[in-house]
């Protein structure tokens, strides 16, 4: 098929063709054309159809408003449901199908509901599907499910990359069109850092849609000619296909950039779209006004559009809806459609004006009167039409346009909460005063409909947020007519009259809703679903609100608005996430030596974003427990090493620093003394256990204290909060040094033997006794931390050396450690040990166990106040029967005790009521030879020996157990001091 | 009016005309045996279970607005039994059973669809304390089941596990658990409590408490004074600000808590998923929309509207598991105020002051316990006494250290 | 949200983690006859006002300042910004 609906000269670029199809159908357009206007070149009208009834649906709009010519644009994982085809830009090989049809888009066997539609009323499916209860899952709601929605996503994972990035500038203008390009040259000009986005692949604004004269220039040309201007000033950013999605705190805009939409594919390296967070002082929102239709019966067959679009397609895309037109108009604007329309050789059928008052033309026929129905299955094909005698007249028109008004586009003014204000002489919703802090409005978007009126309002408005003196500078003559309208909302005695055109709610609707008493602009929207279509009721709520007030018998004002809310437009999920997706999601945390950890062939874990070594296994192992039970085996044989540079650390320094651990920490700090480490309990404020560490006494002034992985930032800030808030007096500096220091354990009865080959310093069992800590230096003079403790029950060190030093000082462990067969061991033979030693981590410090409930009630010194002591002293956490911290064996040996199982007495019911506990982590203890668990038992420590049964439901496991104390590995904790 | 299919199709035959209002649009008498504040779905239930179960003859919902437009006319409608405490776990099971009845029981269609609910799990602690919820509903008569990577992804092909930064290692389902038509619980109720005579008053906010020798004798509104024998409070994030007028401080913070929908789209999900190691949450609705959420954005608000860092925050989650959604379209954001308590749970009690009743502290958990939060209220009021499933929610828990945090986040509101 | 940090400058309100009303500074005297009541007050009473709310932002992405925000919870306008520190030296805290 030719482009048989191409009608003179517009901005599409003629010298050259684009391929494109739809539905399988191969068509040609223009650079500059959207799918929408090509289609219409080609004599296109259907494009969809309607959300509940499956209503033939064409274009109603040329722009991001528009509610029906929705598609499915590309293929494959690109595929994007839902797209307006009025703002794609065309481009070559273009794809698209239409969607939310049964069948093809000509016999879609859903259209069926529409002879249901009586029976499909607003609100229907509340008041039945009711019975049978079970069959609204199994039989109603998948009916439902299937037809509803409307394009399909691939699920193929979206192949493209997303940008975001940070902006700033002075002056944001939101807009290109004259108030927003007047604004930008004033604000340019004086030397402003302005940044002007408009969503339009064009800026111009209406310029481009009009016949508009500014000065001597078409007002496109003036458009051209000043965006050119602009495009030359280097204090001026301006960015056009970028949608100004929402207006948040504080002069922060979220604004889109579709960098790629507007091509086959992003080229290599480009984003598809890009989220800017621009940083603004003041902004001038200049985003125009949309024209809204009026509701008649049957009056939305495709050709059936706005009047502006009509005239946005013949004048910007020289294309003619259809040869036949009419417009319905209750305003002068109408009459401007029909005259251009004229003016390119449309036959203007005739203008149909609800005014008596009415301007005339020499070039076509003005009828008093309304249209009152119309025809055409697929597409209009008459028009009926009541005079206001009372005489009929059918007119044969294959596009209708509708003039009932224009609404400014107040949406970013009410992103915090702002309400619009009912402005009477233009029938329409204006901004209020309650507007984002730093935003003006200028042009249509503030009610000044004219283009003389925009102009001077854009410049106005960027004198006055900039301050910019002296006089005002001329504008070019221009177009300056007043509105003339009388509001008329719908055709008296209409029922079947499109408001919401996607999602099929008509007058009937809104009547219904209002006879049910959903009488509130929100119960009307949520009701009849009125302005939820992915238009957000651009073009649909006003009409709708126009008549609920009447029926309420109350003004539009009292009626009021629904609230309008970010995005401006519907946003790709893609571009919010940006590049965190996949494994960029979060940043990961590698230790030093996790380069050597790969080359062991070491399985990693995450661990909060830590990337952690959790065993190394060993060639020939086939399952996990054969290199943990191996690494465990070997560290209480001879050594291991493990890396825990992932600890959280703290250097602590002052005078007052033994003080500020008092207060941080139950237990005393204060006679440490120095050169000694000790293990410390931090509580909450409310008395809960918060995490649990060491502190290292390094010099009088001088501590190191350790954190877990899990806590290192919230136990940091809760430092500096008792510093800075509770203690501000104290001579006490903190920083975290989690991330200047590499440290690893080095565990096992020959881990005194190994260091000692690097240690420089004598670390004898005298010299550096059970929890010594020194700074030291090794390997001949490369400085170090030394301490002796233990998590893993063995005589153990934890060894910390510079960063930068990790790697190194890894390797030079395995080097020195080979004659006594060192074994790196990683988090689960670490997570074993500790079990074994009945040592809390992660799983006992759940945010709710006290200190009681971990078997530490007594390190809470009396003799001292610290965070937390008091709220730790109430009843409820004292109480008689509380939870103990207990170990758990299996009867039979080959038993498992898996974590997360309650505890039940051994004989009695298993229910919630006689839950005695819960086991909280749990291992197989290769050097018990069967597995073991702690776990939190009532009155635990009074039940040692107690036979009771272990029960997991959920992962149907019960099994007989004993109660034990936790420390199953060396109680009298011999090997550590050795 | 009993609503019915047969009754949808008479009236579409003989012209719509035998509707009436849902529910009535009264003047306020001067006294009621019990006025609720509050017309969300909380204090519509409530009323609905004083008047139908608890038999009350004079009750009043006085609402600042219209019914419905707060928390319950902006959820992710989500609804589920899966909590691990004893004093959480009995309530919120009660409350799904109830869900699971409510349609037939009030007459109207909340389209209460039970879907499933699937925790995912990324660690092996996440593990643990899953198997310990998942135990801990079996033992309170709840479903759950352990679901394995494979069984999921069979559910969900779409779903990363390729790719993924944090790997998933299984799931805990809850088949019962599902989604609701939010606005239609609360005019389900509204309807219901309307039809046994219930007084709903629209466009009337409580202005002041009348408090004489410590009783409170009913409440000041915008439409005069509404003397009543007692007076609940059912007002959720306003729940400070409406309690300040009696002069209580209460242990809640409100946050802002954003939420999103996406253009419809044909059946992508059937059920619910939550991701274990982002902040990110999701359903589809029957009529084709992803709705999603996250976190608080974290500081106290009343502005019901949020910043852009959680969005992001919200849309990184749901690209990370569904890479798949890239290509949809974020339609809609919003922001509702929560009243987030100390403890993560909320609060049905007497307060100090005799005849005055609160409910609230919901956190972000309020939207499914609906139903066992109007009946455990009906209850409380109509009787004196806690209801059996809500006994640990009161006042004096906090004082005493018997909180019910279900996070182990502490006192910290915006934590829960 | 833009946090107009007094030594910093404006910075963006992502860089900050926050914790809640400044009341928390005034930490009860643990001696106090009246402690156990106190620390309760303290711990879990809150004004949670609906317009000014002094409350604390921790600089965490930034100089780890502890900061008094002084923010309208109805509009989230920020009117006074303070370093924790001298607030609570102000209010009488020392060590």
């Amino acid at each position: 098929m030719t482009q048989v609906n191409r009608i003179g000269r517009g901005q599409v670029d003629f010298t050259k063709t684009l391929k494109f199809s739809f539905d399988g159908k191969s068509y040609t357009g223009h650079p500059g054309d959207t799918l929408a206007s090509a289609l219409l070149a080609n004599g296109v009208r259907l494009m969809g159809r309607s959300f509940k009834y499956h209503r033939p649906r064409g274009p109603l709009s040329a722009g991001s408003e528009e509610p029906n010519a929705l598609v499915e644009l590309r293929g494959g994982a690109r595929q994007e449901p839902n797209t307006r085809a009025t703002t794609v830009e065309l481009f070559d090989g273009l794809l698209a199908k239409s969607q939310n049809r049964l069948g093809s888009l000509k016999f879609d066997l859903l259209s069926i509901n529409d002879r249901f539609s009586n029976f499909l009323t607003a609100g229907f499916y509340y008041k039945t599907f009711m019975w049978p209860a079970a069959f609204w899952e199994k039989f109603y709601e998948p009916i439902i499910r299937n037809a509803a929605g409307l394009g399909s996503l691939s699920l193929k994972d979206d192949p493209d990359v997303y940008d975001k990035g940070f902006l700033h500038c002075d002056l944001l203008i939101i807009g290109a069109g004259p108030a927003g390009l007047s604004a930008a040259l004033t604000a340019g000009r004086a030397g402003a850092d302005v940044i002007l986005a408009d969503e339009d692949f064009r800026m111009g604004g209406r310029l481009n849609s009009e016949t508009f004269a500014i000065g001597d220039a078409s007002g496109a040309d003036w458009a051209a000619a000043a965006v050119a201007e602009l495009a030359s000033l280097p204090n001026v950013r301006l960015m056009p296909r970028t949608t100004v999605i929402g207006a948040f705190d504080h002069g922060i805009y979220g604004a889109v950039e579709r960098v790629s939409d507007h091509i086959h594919t992003p080229d290599a390296g480009k984003p598809r779209q890009v989220l800017w967070r621009i940083y603004t002082k003041q902004t001038v929102l200049a985003a125009g006004a949309i024209e809204r239709p009026i509701a008649f019966e049957n009056n939305d067959r495709p050709g059936i559009m706005l009047a502006s679009a009509l005239r946005t397609y013949a004048n910007r895309f020289a294309v003619a809806a259809d040869r036949r037109v009419a417009i319905f108009t209750n305003n002068d604007d109408g009459h401007r459609t029909a005259s251009d329309l004229h003016a390119r050789g449309v036959k203007v059928v005739a203008v149909i004006d609800t005014r008596a008052e009415a301007p005339r033309s020499m070039d076509y026929e003005v009828l008093h009167g309304q249209v009152i129905d119309t025809k055409g299955r697929l597409g209009l094909t008459f028009a009926e039409v009541k005079l206001a005698d009372g005489s009929m007249r059918t007119l044969d028109c294959g596009a209708l346009g509708l003039s009932g008004g224009w609404n400014p586009n107040v949406h970013l003014t009410c992103h915090q909460r702002g309400r619009p204000t009912w402005n009477p002489d233009l029938a329409a919703f204006v901004p209020g005063t309650d507007l984002p802090p730093g935003m003006t409005v200028a042009g249509a978007a503030q009610g000044d409909l004219s283009t003389a009126g925009a102009l001077a309002g854009g410049a106005k408005a960027a004198r006055a947020v900039l301050g910019l003196k002296g006089r005002m500078p001329v504008l070019p003559e221009a177009e300056d007519a007043p509105v003339n309208i009388t509001p008329f909302w719908y055709v008296e005695g209409c029922s079947r009259a499109w408001l919401d055109q996607q999602n099929d709610v008509t007058v009937k609707d809104v009547k219904l809703s209002h006879q049910e008493g959903f009488r509130s602009v929100e119960h009307l929207k949520r009701y009849t679903t009125l302005g939820m279509a992915t238009d957000q009721g651009k073009t649909s709520n006003m009409g709708g609100l126009a008549i609920m007030a009447e029926l309420a018998g109350k003004a539009i004002p009292e009626v009021g608005t629904t609230i309008f809310r970010p995005p401006y437009t519907p946003t790709a999920i893609g571009v919010l996430a940006g590049r965190h997706r996949g494994q960029e999601f979060h940043p990961k945390r590698l230790t030093p030596s996790h380069k050597w950890a790969e080359e062991q062939g070491a399985v990693f874990v995450e661990v909060g974003n830590w990337l952690r070594a959790q065993w190394f296994p060993k060639p020939g192992e086939t399952h996990w427990r054969e290199s943990v039970d191996r690494e465990v085996l070997a560290t209480r044989k001879s050594v291991g090493v493990c890396d825990v540079t992932t600890l959280g650390k703290v250097d602590v320094q002052g005078t007052d620093a033994a003080a500020f651990l008092n207060k941080i920490y139950c237990n005393g700090f204060a006679k440490l003394a120095v050169g000694k480490t000790r293990y410390g309990l931090m509580l909450r404020e409310d008395g809960i256990a918060m995490d649990d560490g060491t502190a290292a006494r390094l010099a009088e002034d001088h501590f190191v204290v350790t954190t877990t992985t899990a806590n290192a930032l919230p136990v940091y800030r809760h430092m500096e909060f008792v510093r800075q808030c509770l203690c501000p007096d104290m001579d006490v500096q903190l920083i975290s040094t989690t991330e200047a220091w590499a440290q690893y354990a080095v565990a096992g009865p020959n881990s005194r033997k190994l260091l000692e080959k690097i240690v420089d310093q004598d670390i004898s069992n005298e010299a550096f006794p059970f929890m010594a800590c020194a700074n030291i230096t090794i390997c001949g003079g490369l400085r170090a931390r030394l301490f002796r403790i233990s998590f893993s029950g063995e005589l153990a060190y934890e060894i910390a050396v510079p960063m930068a030093y990790g790697d190194a000082l890894m390797r030079k462990i395995m080097e020195v450690g080979a004659e006594f067969d060192v074994t790196p061991y990683g988090t689960e033979a670490l997570g074993v040990m500790r079990i074994e030693k009945g040592h809390a981590a992660g799983n006992e410090l759940n945010g709710t166990t006290t200190a009681q409930n971990l078997g530490m009630g007594r390190m809470i010194s009396s003799l001292k106040d610290c965070i937390g002591k008091t709220l730790s002293q109430r009843e409820g956490l004292n109480a008689d029967g509380d939870l103990r911290q207990v170990g758990i064996r299996p009867v039979d040996p080959n038993d498992p005790v898996p974590a997360g199982a309650h505890l039940m007495n051994a004989d009695g019911p298993i229910d919630a009521a006689h839950d005695q506990g819960y086991a909280t982590s749990a291992c197989y203890s290769p050097n018990l030879g069967h597995a073991i668990a702690i776990g939190f038992l009532k009155n635990g420590s009074d039940r040692m020996g107690e036979r009771m049964r272990l029960v997991s439901p959920l992962t149907k496991v019960q099994v007989d157990v004993e109660i034990t104390s936790a420390h199953f590995i060396d109680p009298e904790g011999e090997r550590l001091r050795a | 009016m009993r609503y019915s299919g047969f009754k949808v199709i008479k009236e579409a035959l003989t012209g719509h005309k035998g509707w009436t209002p849902a529910w009535r649009d009264p003047a306020p008498q001067s006294h009621y045996d019990i006025v609720i504040i509050g017309g969300g779905g909380h204090g519509l239930a409530t009323a609905y279970y004083l008047a139908k179960q608890y038999r009350q003859k004079r009750v009043a919902v006085l609402e600042k607005g219209w019914i419905g437009g707060g928390n319950v006319g902006r959820n992710t409608t989500i609804i589920r039994s899966n909590y691990l405490l004893d004093g959480n776990e009995p309530f919120y099971e009660f409350s799904l059973k109830l869900w699971e009845g409510l349609e037939q029981d009030f007459n109207y269609n909340a389209m209460i669809s039970q879907r499933g609910i699937l925790n995912l799990i990324h660690s092996d602690a996440q593990r643990d304390a899953f198997i310990r919820r998942g135990n801990a509903m079996i033992l309170n008569g709840a479903d759950a089941e352990m679901l394995t990577t494979e069984q999921i992804k069979a559910r969900y092909p779409f779903l990363n596990t390729d790719d993924a930064r944090f790997p998933i290692k299984g799931g805990l389902a809850q088949h019962r658990g599902g989604t609701v038509r939010h606005d239609a619980v609360a005019w389900g109720y509204a309807r219901g409590a309307d039809g046994h005579g219930v007084d709903i008053i629209q466009n009337c906010e409580v202005t002041g408490f009348r408090i004489e020798n410590g009783k409170c004798l009913g409440v000041e509104t915008t439409k005069g004074f509404i003397g009543a024998g007692k007076v609940g409070c059912a007002v959720a994030g306003s729940s400070s600000r409406l309690m300040s007028k009696a002069d209580m401080r209460l242990p809640m913070e409100s946050h802002v808590l954003q939420a999103f929908v996406s253009e419809g789209l044909k059946p992508v999900l059937p059920g619910v998923i939550t991701f274990g190691a982002g902040h990110f949450y999701c359903s589809q609705s029957d009529k084709g929309g992803l709705v999603f959420g996250g976190d608080l954005d974290g500081y106290n608000s009343y502005a019901q509207r949020g910043n852009l860092p959680v969005v992001e925050d919200v849309c990184e989650g749901g690209m990370a598991i569904f890479p798949a959604f890239g290509r949809a379209r974020l339609l809609r954001m919003w922001g509702g105020i929560m009243d987030m308590s100390m403890d993560g749970s909320p609060i049905i009690d007497r307060t100090h002051i005799d005849g005055l009743y609160f409910n609230g502290g919901w956190c972000y958990g309020g939207f499914k316990a609906t139903p066992a939060s109007g009946f455990c209220f009906a209850h409380l009021l109509a009787t004196d006494t806690p209801h059996p499933t809500a006994t640990a929610y009161r006042f004096d828990r906090f004082e005493k250290g018997l909180m019910i945090d279900e996070k182990g986040m502490g006192n910290q509101p915006n934590l829960h | 949200m833009i946090i107009d940090h007094p030594l910093l400058g404006p910075r963006d309100s992502a860089e900050f983690t926050y914790m809640g009303d400044a009341r928390l500074i005034d930490r009860p005297d643990p001696d106090a006859e009246t402690a156990a009541q106190d620390f309760y007050e303290y711990g879990y009473l809150r004004g949670n006002p609906a317009g000014w709310h002094d409350e604390l932002w921790f600089h965490e992405a930034g100089d780890r300042s502890w900061l008094v925000v002084t923010r309208n919870t109805l509009t989230h306008e920020i009117s006074k910004v303070q370093l924790a520190r001298d607030v609570a030296r102000s209010r009488g805290r020392s060590k």
